[in-house]
């Protein structure tokens, strides 16, 4: 095992992060910020609360996941799609380290920047309303998973991009409707029973739905179906990687 | 002993259905130079991205240091340096922190002293803390080579090194190959300057269609499939040729001053004698004779026509 080259690619990714403070944590911030004013204060005027909890309270979770899946997957797309652009890709795919080394190193770094973030926007959350945690095992679990899946769809997604259209492309078109429509502003039970339904075919309301469990101990679904879909995610991104592994695709052909 | 790097009956034919490489056989001896001569699209810098790793074979074998670059590639990819032929950096990294995580990705551990040395013999010590983009093209070439090099490898890979740089660079860029293979490194290098591999090149290969037509020692070569010309400086211009003298491969100048014959090294009499007698008998003065190799252009496009 290469540790030196994913200690490498690890450290450069993270230092990467650090250099650019500013976007890097200051943009999901002042996001979730404008998503308070405009969700906890304008909405929540008028939704006092949700399954017994504050309204403002309850966007908390569904606001983490949304940044969590758009950061890890920005996050590694971009980490790996910026080495084949600008053609450095060449030093990675050359070097004594296997295909998982060099993944874990692009993976690993996307999904601590997420888990960072989120815990930035959850002190930033503390802010603006009680937020007790009452499982934080849990929380922690669904959210280093959630981060570690979609981060390794974001490496995917970066490998299969060919140019910067296609590497917008799937976050803007498939994960934020996902986001929206998987309950992250809502109980999917505040929906007729119709969009229900179409709501429990939608993913990312079960990561959604067990990350608030895990804060207020209720949830949407199951919470053994939410773990069950982290687990698929984090399966299918495996699967997709190992093909990769196996053929070179996108990248050695 | 062993060649450092053996190939057999390599191929590569991509999606697309292109046939890059097809059939290539090839053994590199352990501290030459050697040159890969050919046109664009030949397969040269296929196989180097093959024996480096960066795609996939469609048949075939290699093997570096007697390791399997497929089965066995962390031994294999550990001997390698390669210097792309694109400029391919991280602009707003610094020099130091590139070299350190080309190093790092081969496993190394950090050794700052080691890579200082290196970036000092390529005289790029003082810009240890400059911003790739800060650097001229020159200098940013001998970053990619000092990431190659990061690592230590026994074997260098340097795909058209001088493909675009000016003349000074180029005669640089020598300077450091010729003192890395001073020091024990396999350079491998790929050229359209035929200057340049009769200048480096211990050996040379040639390239063409995704095959490998011959691998000669770079004088062999010239020798082999060189052709020579002589000039002989009259004192007196001549109207034309007399006949003692005019013969295959003799013309005279258009003004009358030089008589040219073009000759075979390879033959059994080159003719000189035979010329020069006519010479003599013709009581024609002669002032000057120069000779001269044919290059290895024309080595080159005579090779493609044999085999055509």
């Amino acid at each position: 095992m290469n540790w030196q080259a994913i200690r490498t690619i690890f450290s450069h990714e993270m230092a990467r992060f650090w250099r650019t403070p500013w976007e890097s944590l200051a943009s999901p911030v002042v996001s979730t910020v404008l998503y308070f004013v405009v969700f906890g204060a304008a909405i929540g005027g008028r939704i006092q609360s949700v399954e017994g909890v504050s309204y403002g309270a309850f966007i908390v979770p569904g606001l983490i996941m949304l940044t969590v899946l758009q950061q890890s997957i920005a996050n590694a797309s971009f980490g790996i799609f910026f080495p084949k652009f600008v053609g450095t890709i060449y030093e990675v795919l050359a070097a004594p380290a296997s295909f998982i080394e060099v993944v874990s190193g692009y993976v690993g770094a996307a999904a601590l920047k997420s888990v960072i973030i989120a815990l930035v926007i959850y002190l930033t959350a503390l802010l603006f309303v009680d937020l007790p945690v009452a499982h934080p095992f849990w929380a922690l679990g669904f959210l280093v998973l959630t981060a570690l899946s979609f981060s390794l769809f974001g490496f995917l997604m970066g490998i299969w991009a060919k140019d910067w259209q296609q590497l917008q492309f799937i976050p803007l078109m498939v994960i934020t409707p996902l986001v929206f429509l998987g309950g992250a502003f809502y109980s999917a039970s505040m929906l007729p029973p119709f969009w229900q339904g179409v709501a429990k075919v939608n993913p990312v309301l079960y990561l959604v739905s067990g990350f608030r469990w895990s804060f207020f101990d209720q949830a949407d679904v199951p919470v053994a179906a939410s773990l069950l879909a982290v687990a698929a995610f984090l399966g299918l991104g495996i699967a997709a990687i190992w093909y990769i592994f196996r053929t070179g695709w996108r990248l050695r052909n | 002993m062993r060649p450092i790097i053996e190939v057999r009956d390599l191929s590569k034919t991509y999606a697309s259905g292109t046939v890059a490489l097809s059939g290539m056989t090839l053994d590199i001896r352990e501290g030459e130079i050697l040159a890969l001569l050919g046109p664009n699209g030949a397969g040269k810098t296929t196989f180097i991205s093959i024996t480096c790793g960066l795609v996939t074979p469609s048949g075939g074998t290699v093997r570096v240091g007697g390791h399997d670059i497929i089965r066995d590639y962390r031994a294999a990819r550990s001997l390698i340096g390669l210097v792309p032929q694109e400029i391919s950096i991280e602009m707003f990294e610094t020099v130091m922190n590139t070299v350190r995580f080309s190093r790092g990705l081969y496993g190394k551990k950090p050794d700052d002293a080691y890579l200082e040395s290196v970036l000092k013999a390529l005289s790029l010590h003082d810009k240890r803390d400059a911003k790739l983009m800060e650097l001229s093209g020159g200098m940013k070439r001998r970053v990619l080579i000092a990431k190659a090099l990061s690592h230590g490898p026994k074997i260098l890979f340097l795909d058209e090194p001088t493909a675009g740089v000016d003349v000074n660079l180029r005669r640089e860029m020598w300077q450091v190959v010729r003192r890395l293979r001073d020091e024990g490194v396999t350079i491998i290098l790929t050229t359209h300057y035929l200057e340049e591999a009769e200048e480096m090149a211990d050996r040379i290969g040639v390239i063409d269609k995704g095959q490998l037509m011959l691998v000669r020692d770079t004088s062999d070569l010239m020798h082999e499939f060189g052709r020579k010309r002589l000039t002989v400086e009259l004192v007196k211009p001549l109207a034309a040729l007399p006949v003692a003298i005019a013969g295959e491969g003799v013309t005279l100048s258009p003004d009358g001053a030089h008589v040219s014959y073009e000759y075979d090294t390879r033959a059994d009499r080159s003719g000189i004698a035979r010329l020069m007698a006519g010479f003599a008998a013709e009581g024609i003065q002669v002032r000057d004779l120069v000779t001269a190799q044919s290059s290895l252009e024309e080595v080159f496009l005579r090779l493609v026509e044999e085999k055509a």
